[in-house]
């Protein structure tokens, strides 16, 4: 893995080189296509000077209108909308399991053998990572309108594609042993997937709707910026009157929750993984 | 002597956990109440899907849309670029002094809650402060593009870090080598390549989020496309959602072939 030579003194018949010749040449291509969308972006990039030398005053001045924050707003505005926050991420990772199990094991080599079915869970699954789950959730505004719906619908339809490509995975790295005894045994499908799979693939479950909640919770915050639900509606509210008091302490709050959504996390993950 | 139970239960039921999992589902049954949604409510809404399809459909492929709908995608793939390199040269000695068996405490300490409160918000959120400092425009996009990769990269990297082998370290350390050479001989080789992978990931990841910080002034695509929906343009949103795909998609397959000559 370096690029030390191998031989103390090398002669000049024993030339070691790492890479061949085309290999290097692919390096230096990738290299210098690198440089070119850096330098690319960095041309096209508009910096208005007159906002750049603003930029410290203009901080100085947002943490100065945050201070001291309306701990007013808390019990009135805050704390509903956080609940329903913790409510979006709760529902919405548990829709998104729901529709990705089934899904899981369709994209699951070991389990279905029909290639078509397994390129559409697939696909499934890459058309919902590819989407962000604020786009997602513009859409679902656009159809049931803002609130809490739409959010729960676009948190589950991102999280389809996360979970079920984990979990699929984790259904392929199965032992296959228990599956055939169980097969052997003249065990009906269901009782394969329940008794032969789940026991095997049960920790790297857990661990990854654990890992998806806590993302989940990130994002139903930011949900209400376009209509969905939960606290960002507050903190657009609050921004788009320049109650900055007010938006620092959706903020704060939102950091509050964050740290003991990754307190939570981490202590439950230690104790069932 | 105690007697030997006559019918010992091969399985025992696990009453702690069948507790959780009961407190969970009435939670649960609870936030559904909450949400408040009624049967009407949903008719209605499987009623606007139709209408809403029915307007989606076809896209909207008017040149000058699509002209615009690039600049937009154009810009979008510059704040992730931007964004990725910038934030990988900082995530690589932020995530070196943060691994605890390279820094000192007082070093690594501050360093790690920097990392999580880079972690903490959501690049939305550090874009609308970033917005209130340098002005509506592509670099506070990329400014809080970079603070979302160095929460995810530096994180990851240091503990990638700590999981090196000890004995490279050791082996350069033994020959008098200076800090710096035994952080350039002894660990780098040892992570490098998973920085590489860690690389790939982020610049997918920041692609996917250029394309929203524009919905709250950060430049990008996103701006065009909250737009749309709020006008109602939804063939525009259609396009606009499509060829978002279809970029993201590429640079995936892009990356992942990268990878694979790299390493």
């Amino acid at each position: 893995m370096s690029d030390i030579p191998l031989s103390a003194a090398p002669s000049a018949a024993q030339h070691w080189k790492r890479h061949s010749p085309l290999q290097s040449a692919l390096r230096t291509g990738i290299t210098v296509v690198i440089v070119a969308a850096v330098v690319w972006s960095l041309r096209t990039i508009e910096i208005i000077p007159e906002f750049l030398y603003d930029a410290p005053a203009q901080t100085m001045d947002l943490f100065a209108r945050m201070w001291p924050l309306d701990w007013a707003f808390f019990p009135t505005d805050i704390f509903p909308a956080l609940i329903e926050t913790i409510n979006i991420a709760a529902l919405g990772t548990v829709l998104a399991i729901v529709m990705a199990l089934p899904l899981s094991f369709l994209a699951a080599r070991n389990v279905t053998r029909s290639p078509v079915a397994r390129w559409i869970a697939q696909f499934l699954f890459v058309s919902s990572r590819s989407v962000n789950s604020l786009i997602w959730a513009l859409l679902f505004v656009a159809i049931f309108g803002p609130g809490a719906l739409a959010g729960v619908l676009s948190i589950a339809f991102r999280s389809i594609g996360f979970v079920g490509r984990l979990f699929g995975e984790a259904v392929e790295d199965a032992h296959p042993g228990p599956v055939e005894a169980l097969t052997a045994a003249g065990a009906g499908t269901m009782s394969v997937l329940v008794k032969g799979y789940w026991p095997q693939v049960q920790p790297a479950f857990w661990s990854i709707v654990l890992l998806r909640w806590d993302i989940n919770v990130r994002e139903s915050a930011v949900l209400g910026l376009v209509g969905a639900g939960g606290i960002g509606v507050a903190l657009d509210a609050a921004i788009s009157n320049l109650y900055w008091d007010q938006a620092g302490l959706v903020l704060l709050t939102i950091f509050g929750v964050v740290w003991i959504s990754e307190f939570v996390t981490s202590r439950v993950r230690a104790r069932i993984i | 002597m105690s007697r030997p139970a006559l019918h010992r239960q091969a399985f025992p039921p696990n009453r702690g956990k069948q507790a959780i999992l009961s407190a969970l589902i009435v939670y649960l049954v609870y936030a559904v109440l909450a949400l408040d949604v009624s049967m009407a409510r949903i008719v209605t809404g499987i009623g606007n899907a139709a209408h809403f399809f029915d307007r989606m459909f076809p896209p909207n492929t008017d040149p000058s849309k699509l002209a615009l709908i690039w600049d937009g995608m154009k810009q979008s793939l510059q704040i992730a670029i931007l964004s990725t390199v910038v934030g990988l040269s900082l995530s690589l000695p932020i995530g070196l002094i943060s691994a605890r068996n390279i820094a000192p405490a007082w070093l690594g300490g501050p360093a790690r809650v920097l990392v999580m409160i880079c972690r903490s918000f959501h690049p939305l959120i550090v874009a609308i402060l970033f917005v209130k400092a340098v002005g509506f425009g592509v670099l506070a996009g990329a400014l809080a593009l970079v603070v979302a990769t160095v929460g995810f990269v530096a994180k990851l990297f240091a503990e990638i870090v700590e999981e090196i082998s000890p004995k490279q370290v050791e082996a350069v350390r033994a020959t008098g080598a200076s800090t710096l050479s035994v952080l350039l001989i002894g660990v780098l080789p040892q992570v490098l390549p998973r920085f590489a992978g860690l690389s790939a990931y982020q610049l997918d990841s920041n692609l996917r989020n250029s394309t929203i910080v524009g919905i709250v002034g950060g430049g990008g695509i996103g701006a065009m496309l909250f737009t749309a929906s709020q006008r109602f343009d939804y063939d525009v949103v259609l396009t606009i959602i499509l060829i978002i795909i279809a970029t993201i998609m590429t640079l995936e397959f892009v990356t992942a072939r990268i990878r694979k000559i790299l390493l």
